[in-house]
């Protein structure tokens, strides 16, 4: 069980992550979706005491992760496969999970089988790996553990397909055990075939959250305006539930047609009124990227 | 017989839970293991293991170039404690920086760090752990000079002369110990590795002389030098003669040298990101 509760992280003026709210539950995977930039690693890391938080608080397993006593016994973290030392051998750096988890060296041997490393390869040092192995060896260090949580941070980078099929086993197998999986992307069909639940993310705020399946066959109503914030304030005065999605969109699920009177009424100027149709996740999933795009291509 | 079969497998269907059962909570981890961890660490990297190597293969090679070179009146303790305490002055701080910098350097303080939230006890560790290897690898050096004081002494066929006291082996150890320090401070203030490296060599190598120099220009300077040049105060560590005057200076610049900017590093290092 992961809690995060209005969490903010702030550097100097930019709010890199802003007032997140979500559950990840036992038994189910949670996607973190959202483009690159958009504050998911910065999440994941304030969750494990790596960086601060400016306010709010994360838990895992009901306590401060800087509280638990043993970590690595209770939740399995992987933010970065390539940081790992380069001058130590994937088996090396194994045996040091396992011991500083107080568990015999022999768990490192049984992790490296687990995630497909030879030991040849478990043998040789870090900085002669592919991304793919450091994925591995970034994954059985965080199963070293059996914790009941894990947290990892586009642990599918760098796999080859058949590998992103043997994680998306192993991670389906853990929570179906009971275990609570958290693990990020900005890659939506490759959250999309492993989640339960999702929690997307954009420009540092949770712009949905979810069962897919909700959040699959979301309808409703798309609509842009310059003046979103007060369109948002009539309409939630109207008694309609409103999300924000970036700067100028509002999306709702009353029908079109309320929406526009509602602006009317208001006298507010809209750029765009639409049904959003049933690929509603996707549609908003381009749009956000797309208003960060690095390359500048406005949608 | 059918109702004995089937009742199992409906308690398990109806008791089946979602959440794993509540496990125990670990115990927490203890000091003693986090220091083996560190010492483990300080060794199994490639870095590491070349290091030491490097260390021993110095203390040989210089014990074996006083035999070589020293005329027979040099073969004495003292050159050969000089001459093997020489490189630890550069590989024992060499060693405590990369034990700190490499986890942010190398970015495996993302592993260490959320194996073992609490930074100040890593830390504490790793300084006490670097301490130790330190002190060992001194007395491992002056026990590498001994035997060279003999083989040398017996090869020139003169009587082995033993002119360090105790006393001064045990201030060298100190003065060692104490470098080590220093590079651990710079490694926690700087946490990169070619930086806090670089700054060692400004510290211990090009401050020096421009506090000499600057002793020469400046009245006051030269004056307060003893209380607050670092440097200055530690010389009398390697003769092996100090009075309580030499202390006090040792104390006072070390504050301000070793100390407070060590403090300041700690306090940086616990709010700091690790990315």
């Amino acid at each position: 069980m992961i809690e995060v509760s209005h969490l903010s992280r702030t550097y100097g003026g930019l709010r890199a992550v802003d007032d997140v709210t979500f559950t990840a539950a036992p038994g189910r995977v949670t996607g973190f979706l959202g483009p690159n930039g958009a504050g998911k690693s910065t999440t994941m890391r304030v969750m494990v005491g790596l960086t601060p938080a400016s306010s709010g608080s994360a838990t895992v397993l009901g306590r401060r992760y800087a509280d638990l006593p043993n970590p690595g016994r209770e939740v399995g973290v992987l933010l970065d496969a390539s940081a790992q030392h380069a001058g130590r051998t994937g088996r090396e750096t194994l045996r040091i999970a396992a011991r500083t988890m107080g568990l015999p060296t022999s768990r490192a041997d049984e992790m490296i089988d687990l995630v497909g490393l030879t030991p040849t390869e478990a043998g040789r040092r870090v900085k002669n790996y592919s991304l793919g192995m450091r994925q591995r060896l970034g994954i059985a260090t965080a199963l070293t553990g059996d914790p009941e949580v894990l947290i990892l941070d586009e642990p599918a980078n760098g796999l080859d397909p058949a590998g992103i099929r043997w994680m998306r086993d192993l991670l389906r197998g853990f929570a179906d055990q009971g275990g609570t999986v958290l693990l990020s992307s900005h890659l939506l069909h490759e959250i999309e075939v492993i989640a339960d639940d999702l929690v997307v993310i954009g420009q540092g705020k949770i712009v949905a959250q979810g069962t897919k399946a909700e959040l699959l066959a979301a309808a409703g109503t798309f609509v842009r305006s310059s003046s979103a914030t007060e369109l948002g304030q009539a309409l939630t005065a109207s008694g309609v539930t409103v999300t924000r999605s970036g700067d100028d969109i509002l999306r709702t699920d009353a029908e079109p047609e309320l929406v526009g009177k509602v602006a009317l009424a208001a006298g507010i100027a809209l750029s765009e009124l639409r049904a959003a149709d049933g690929a509603g996740l996707e549609e908003m999933f381009l749009e956000l990227t797309a208003e960060t795009a690095r390359e500048g291509v406005a949608a | 017989m059918s109702a004995t079969l089937t009742v199992p497998t409906e308690t398990t269907e109806a008791t089946a839970p979602a959440a794993r059962p509540a496990r125990e909570v670990p115990a927490r981890i203890p000091f003693g293991r986090v220091l083996l961890v560190e010492l483990q660490k300080m060794f199994d990297t490639r870095s590491g293991f070349w290091l030491m190597i490097g260390i021993a293969a110095s203390a040989l090679i210089a014990t074996g170039a006083v035999i070589a070179f020293a005329p027979d009146n040099q073969i004495t303790y003292d050159n050969f404690g000089a001459a093997v305490g020489v490189p630890m002055v550069f590989l024992l701080p060499v060693m405590a920086i990369l034990s700190v910098t490499s986890e942010w350097s190398q970015r495996s303080g993302l592993t260490t760090f959320t194996l073992v939230p609490n930074r100040s006890r890593v830390l504490a560790a790793k300084a006490i752990v670097g301490t130790a290897v330190g002190a060992v690898s001194i007395s491992v050096a002056l026990a590498i000079g001994a035997l060279g004081n003999i083989v040398g002494a017996g090869i020139a066929g003169v009587d082995p002369v033993w002119d360090i006291t105790l006393s001064q082996a045990l201030t060298l150890t100190f003065a060692n110990v104490l470098n080590l320090l220093i590079g651990f401070m710079l490694g926690v203030l700087i946490r990169n590795s070619p930086g806090a490296v670089v700054g060692y060599f400004v510290y211990g190598f090009v401050l020096p002389p421009l506090t000499m120099l600057l002793a020469d220009l400046n009245g006051w300077w030269a004056d307060k030098q003893p209380w607050l040049d670092f440097n200055w105060a530690q010389g009398p560590l390697y003769d092996g003669e100090m009075a309580g005057s030499d202390w006090a200076h040792l104390a006072t610049s070390g504050a301000i040298w070793l100390v407070i900017p060590l403090v300041v590093g700690l306090f940086l290092v616990r709010r700091s990101e690790v990315k």
